[in-house]
């Protein structure tokens, strides 16, 4: 039973990290139609920012993922302009690949500047002098905070309002005078901001980093995006919670080995069953 | 003074000048017809008109200021609004939604504004939702205002389609065949909701449609194109009986 409980615990643990990079993944799906592969490696700059201003100004958590954000909001934006921006007129095709390579240009810079070996996230108290609570307790609650944030940009704000139109309709929305350009900017500002968030959570959990740390969980969370429906946010954040719960079980009581097995399975099968994912409606092809 | 002035405006598609040589000038508070038979190439005249295409050759002036060249956003800005021919609603946004969304090139806030909901946030919001619903209720459509827009029944997202776009507070409004798919009853209603448009809103209409009688029935002026040239400009009497149009609809 307690091992029950852990487990639990363990999968809204690592749950939260895949629904917070599901969501970026998601969000900028559902408003270029790009898997944007490059998502994993924000994850990886997020966690490369903290770890450099936890060591060199020793802060804290709160400030530091705040930093972390804004630092990766900035970079998302920026890969957008150079890379995708470039490319929005061009088959989807090219903007996928362009995608990949943004990916290993990003993890192979960080191998060149830093170095590839592993290194040691120190110890950060939560704010000020508060020492950090449990890091599990941290997660969730950082996780849901960024979740019901984000919900109520999406659905109360003009800038979810433009999101949501660009996503509808790109043609139209720049006809009622929307900047669908700038909208793009923000969205990609979004999720790189939460793809900080899990960086940052991912290296204190499990207490080191390295240029390479963001694929996995990167090409996970793309799973868990997939099984909600990509596109989809709420798909996105239930997504990643099915991820995380079904590969901490299967680590758990079957074995380590098997888990990725089981996730990219998952893929295979949405793939064949429902392409749509769990939230996504099928739309018929009109002819 | 004129609102709109084209000069030579023309487009080329690789090898295909889809409108050539196009020269009009509407004045304020005028309501033109643009008609044409299938393909002469009124759409794609739009289109150059709210920034979609940019014209190979040819410019475009706004109350005296060229816009050619200009982001389709920037020229909302400028004041020409549109619908479309085919309904391009946001179809899983509300119908207030629809409407809130063309307001918000008046709104200010930033997106942090937004997010921690600061007094600003507030008074934007609650001015343009009254003003979203003001709209809507002068087309009778208040009641409908938190339905998706996709639920709309067709005629009501005609209407919510001109609702949207007189929202961007245009000087001039670009009607795309609004009485596709309407029956005469319809388009009778229409008719009288457009001219009601121009009185209230004190908005110049350019308007292209397949229907002659709203055509005939309610523009005060017509330019009539055929393979992307000009065929003929004139008032609905003089178009009913100029030859080349009567050939250009029947064939000669």
């Amino acid at each position: 039973m307690t091992q029950f409980i852990n487990q639990i615990i363990n999968s809204l643990n690592i749950g939260s990290i895949y629904a917070l990079i599901a969501l970026g993944y998601t969000m900028v799906y559902g408003i270029v139609r790009l898997i944007n592969f490059a998502h994993g490696e924000i994850l990886m700059i997020g966690a490369f920012i903290g770890y450099f201003l936890a060591v060199t100004f020793n802060m804290s958590l709160i400030p530091l993922l705040l930093l972390s954000m804004i630092g990766c909001a900035i970079i998302g934006m920026i890969i957008d302009r150079v890379a995708y921006k470039p490319l929005r007129k061009a088959p989807r095709i090219s903007a996928l690949i362009t995608a990949l390579g943004m990916s290993m240009l990003l993890s192979n810079f960080f191998r060149w500047r830093f170095g590839a070996s592993d290194k040691i996230m120190p110890e950060i108290n939560l704010i000020g002098n508060i020492p950090m609570p449990n890091i599990t307790i941290i997660t969730v609650v950082i996780t849901f905070m960024c979740m019901i944030g984000l919900q109520y940009v999406i659905t109360r704000t003009k800038t979810g309002q433009a999101m949501r139109a660009v996503s509808e309709d790109k043609g139209a929305a720049q006809l009622m005078g929307i900047n669908v350009d700038k909208t793009i900017s923000i969205t990609f500002a979004i999720g790189s901001a939460l793809g900080a968030v899990a960086g940052v959570l991912y290296a204190i959990n499990y207490g080191n980093l390295e240029p390479y740390m963001g694929t996995m969980p990167g090409l996970k969370a793309f799973v868990a995006a997939v099984l909600g429906g990509i596109g989809i946010i709420p798909g996105a954040m239930v997504g990643g919670f099915a991820i995380g719960i079904i590969e901490t079980f299967v680590k758990g009581y079957i074995s380590s080995a098997w888990a990725n097995v089981f996730v990219f399975g998952i893929l295979i099968i949405v793939l064949i069953v429902k392409p749509t994912g769990l939230f996504g409606k099928n739309i018929k092809e009109k002819v | 003074m004129s609102l709109l002035e084209t000069k030579n405006l023309g487009i080329a598609f690789g090898g295909l000048r889809a409108v050539d040589n196009f020269s009009i000038n509407i004045k304020e508070g005028e309501l033109l017809g643009l008609i044409g038979p299938n393909g002469a190439g009124k759409t794609t005249i739009f289109n150059m008109l709210t920034g979609v295409y940019l014209p190979t050759e040819g410019s475009i002036y706004i109350d005296g200021k060229k816009i050619n060249g200009k982001k389709p956003f920037q020229i909302v800005k400028m004041g020409i609004g549109r619908t479309f021919q085919n309904i391009r609603l946001f179809a899983n946004l509300t119908v207030i939604e629809n409407v809130k969304i063309a307001f918000h090139k008046d709104m200010t806030y930033n997106t942090f504004t937004g997010i921690f909901r600061l007094p600003k946030y507030w008074k934007e919001e609650d001015e343009i939702t009254t003003k979203a619903l003001e709209l809507l209720s002068l087309f009778d459509m208040e009641n409908d205002a938190e339905n998706m827009a996709k639920n709309l029944p067709y005629g009501k997202q005609r209407k919510l389609e001109i609702c949207r776009a007189l929202a961007t507070n245009p000087k001039l409004l670009l009607l795309d065949e609004p009485a596709a798919g309407m029956n005469p009853q319809e388009t009778k209603e229409l008719m009288e909701t457009i001219h009601f448009i121009r009185d209230k809103f004190k908005v110049t209409v350019l308007l292209i449609e397949h229907d002659m009688n709203l055509v005939m029935g309610i523009c005060e002026r017509l330019v009539v194109i055929d393979y992307g040239m000009i065929i003929a400009k004139g008032t609905p009497d003089e178009i009913k009986s100029n030859k080349k149009v009567i050939e250009a609809y029947l064939g000669s």
